[in-house]
């Protein structure tokens, strides 16, 4: 157990890469990479989407003002890494969530995902999706109730949902409508392209536009702030597995395109802001592939044969369970000796 | 944990091994007298059992079949069905309905079938004359709390089986998109555990509706001494 | 009289420092198990605590003419006859309750928390105290369970002993009346106790320290 079997500890020979990267300021990226796409989500989803994304911050950094020690605050705090956890979970919310139950999520996600561990860099799982699967299991109605995206003229719309009292039910307004995975496992209906890439479909406030994703995430991709290998084998991956059930069942089956798989849902936010935490994913370069085929694999087996259209975030949480023991038997061999 | 309590000599008496035979007459005494006890207190509650047991089948026959005030059991054996009086339940029986009058209203049939975590287990009323199900009642289920468990629990669904032709095959459908005589709406976040309902009741019926003798012929109603 | 006074602290100790649940964390299967509502879980306690101080007392009457070699099994029929009194018992009068506890009244047999006190303690102390002991024990089992059956009740359904407390409109929380929300709850239960029990030990040395300085001032 105690020699080389510390997965924390990895040993390689040079060259060593040098970077000047520090725990803010790769905090500092990811909150640029998100902006587009969280201006997009507000723009269809307006000021209730803001509100939800406030609650959920406001409910994550104040946990972790509460369950850090009181000298040791000011430089906890100073990475915003509790309000990106509030803002990543928030982006997973539908838009008519009750605002308590964000606030609660954005609690969870900390106190649950993070601090019980030993705070930042401690934890097994991503943060944001333990306080997102803790919300699903807690809430299931209102966790999968979708508003349509509205026009620029909503834009001041608040959804009476949103207001609901703590610990009451939302009241829905507007009839809600399916998320194009809803459509496509449950009522066989594919979502045009156009749409899934520009975002005017309903879902969850950050999942919606996979062009703005997509350049949040080469953002990332470009500045190294994430493994460029967890996205290449979750996109490879889920495109081919589903290339492989579309191809076997026949093109006119209900099997989605592999383009449509990549694009809707969560597949795109979480595979750039969630399985690429560096905390939760796993230290080696082989260990990253094994990760992203697993994320990959998990995922379009779930929106296939899963009892939920959406599967992201079981993929990835399943995955990071997993990742310690990646991460031991992926240690690269040290050169002449016999393991 | 401190002995100062310890008034015997508990430490002393195992200084030397006991006998086989001293072993095994404690431990035959210990489970005489065991079952003993067993026997008493099973004769002493088995009657009480035996009544919630048939009370609650019964109240779920008169449930499912309205306007019913007597029942009987019948058991299909040798490709008839026959009236039976012993106790016990098996997937071969169902119940027979009658009015006040001993006039031969409807059956009551069982059906078992995979739900969303366990089995469900299934009774509904059934009207041979019209062919249509006029109530049902879930006898057991597992289904989750809060969302599978309203399909005994959301009235409304329940409601749905009061009329209901099975002339066809039932089918559940989305909330509000029915269109047809023989769909019913499905609970909103439990759509696997009303199709499963829906399911085990056709399943049932078309193992039942060839069995059931032609109207007119039913089996009368035979005396019965506790009713 | 002073062994009257040792015999409450055998009682009192099960409620809380010793206690069954919180601090040797023991019978965790109907304690995650059948604690989904208040009503459940004061049954299941009831339950316990009859086989509990049963089994205590006849395994400390009867301890000398136990052997040593066969004792284990002898505890287990003395505990498997209570927890068939009970079962039978139960359904015969309380038959909704038994269907809602189901297959968890015969686990009771396998409740580690009850072997236990026959083997630590009925075993070696006489039938006062070895009653006592069970009391205290059961006792502070029924408090876990009531504690853990409230919580997931009144969030999860939104009521307490089947009276509704929010009115309609209540959100449930699904979660907690499925077996996660009891592996939750139960891991913020034993939270909390720890945090209380370590604050109070750390007041109690700070109050020894400053007595103590006290002390020595005084002596100077």
């Amino acid at each position: 157990m105690m020699n080389n079997k510390d997965p924390k500890l990895l040993l390689q020979s040079a060259p060593l890469l040098r970077q000047e990267l520090t725990t803010p300021a790769a905090m500092k990226d990811v909150w640029i990479a998100l902006l587009p796409a969280t201006a997009a989500a507000l723009w269809f989803f307006g000021l209730g989407a803001l509100l939800i994304l406030i609650t959920s911050i406001a409910g994550a950094v104040l946990t972790e003002w509460v369950f850090t020690d009181k000298d040791k605050r000011r430089f906890a705090m100073s990475d915003t890494s509790a309000g990106l956890t509030g803002l990543l979970l928030g982006l997973t919310l539908p838009p008519g969530l009750p605002l308590w139950m964000a606030f609660l999520g954005g609690s969870v996600s900390i106190g649950l995902g993070k601090v019980i561990w030993g705070g930042l860099g401690s934890n097994l799982f991503n943060p944001a999706l333990l306080g997102r699967a803790f919300l699903l299991g807690t809430f299931p109605i209102a966790m999968t109730t979708w508003g349509a995206a509205g026009g620029p003229g909503d834009f001041f719309q608040i959804h009476s949902s949103n207001l609901a009292w703590p610990f009451m039910q939302g009241q829905y307004d507007a009839l809600s409508t399916a998320t194009p995975l809803g459509l496509m496992k449950f009522e066989h209906e594919t979502t045009a392209l156009s749409s899934l890439f520009l975002g005017n479909t309903a879902g969850s406030i950050g999942e919606t536009s996979s062009l703005l994703l997509l350049f949040g995430g080469v953002f990332l991709l470009f500045r190294r702030g994430i493994e460029w290998r967890i996205p290449a084998a979750i996109f490879l991956t889920a495109s081919l597995f589903s290339l492989a059930m579309l191809l076997i069942n026949g093109a006119d089956s209900n099997y989605p395109s592999p383009l449509f798989t990549l694009f809707s849902g969560g597949l795109l936010l979480g595979t750039f802001f969630m399985a690429t935490d560096p905390v939760t994913s796993p230290l080696t370069p082989k260990g990253c592939w094994i990760f992203g085929i697993g994320i990959g694999f998990l995922v379009v087996l779930i929106r296939l044969y899963g009892g939920l259209p959406e599967g992201m975030l079981y993929a990835i949480l399943l995955m990071n369970a997993a990742t310690p023991l990646i991460d031991r038997y992926t240690q690269p061999k040290i050169f002449g000796r016999k393991s | 944990m401190t002995d100062k309590h310890d008034k015997t000599k508990a430490s002393s008496i195992v200084t030397q091994e006991p006998s086989s035979t001293r072993l095994i007459v404690s431990m035959a005494v210990a489970g005489f007298i065991s079952g003993i006890i067993i026997i008493a207190i099973y004769m002493l509650t088995f009657e009480t059992i035996k009544e919630n047991k048939a009370r609650e089948l019964r109240e779920a026959v008169f449930k499912v079949l309205p306007d019913v005030s007597f029942m009987q059991k019948l058991h299909f054996i040798d490709n008839k069905l026959i009236v039976v009086k012993a106790e016990g339940m098996d997937d071969e029986m169902i119940f027979a309905g009658y009015d006040p009058q001993r006039k031969f209203i409807g059956y009551a049939i069982q059906g078992k079938g995979p739900g969303f975590q366990d089995t469900i287990h299934v009774l509904f009323g059934y009207l041979s004359s019209k062919q249509n199900v006029v109530g049902m009642e879930i006898l057991d289920s597992r289904e989750t709390p809060g969302l599978g468990d309203k399909i005994f629990k959301d009235m409304d669904f329940v409601g749905e089986f009061s009329n209901l032709p099975i002339s066809k095959d039932i089918k559940a459908v989305k909330k509000g998109k029915k269109t047809q005589e023989n769909e019913i709406d499905a609970i909103t976040g439990a759509t696997i555990s009303s199709k499963a309902v829906v399911r085990i009741i056709n399943k049932a019926f078309n193992k039942w509706s060839p069995r059931l003798p032609q109207q007119g012929s039913e089996p009368v109603l035979e005396k019965q001494d506790n009713q | 009289m002073a062994t009257d006074s040792s015999a409450y602290e055998e009682m009192i100790k099960g409620l809380w420092r010793d206690n069954p649940v919180f601090v040797q964390v023991l019978g965790m299967c109907p304690m995650l198990a059948v604690t989904n509502s208040a009503i459940n879980a004061v049954v299941m306690g009831l339950a316990t605590f009859f086989v509990l101080v049963g089994s205590s007392f006849l395994v400390s009457s009867f301890k000398q003419w136990i052997p040593k070699q066969v004792r284990i099994s002898l505890y287990i029929i003395i505990i498997a006859t209570f927890v068939t009194v009970v079962d039978y018992s139960l359904l015969a009068l309380l038959p909704a309750i038994h269907k809602e506890l189901g297959a968890f009244i015969p686990l009771i047999v396998a409740n580690c928390m009850i072997l236990g006190r026959q083997e630590a303690f009925a075993s070696k102390h006489n039938v006062k105290y070895a009653v006592m002991d069970a009391v205290g024990m059961s006792g502070g089992f029924m408090i876990a369970l009531f504690a853990l059956g409230s919580v997931r009740e009144i969030l999860g359904v939104g009521a307490f002993f089947g009276i509704d407390l929010f009115g309609t409109n209540f959100e449930s929380w699904v979660i907690m009346i499925l077996p996660p929300g009891g592996f939750l709850t139960l891991g913020l239960l034993l939270l909390f106790f720890n945090w209380f029990t370590e604050r109070r030990r750390e007041f109690l040395l700070k109050v020894a320290e400053s007595d103590r300085m006290a002390y020595v001032d005084g002596d100077k």
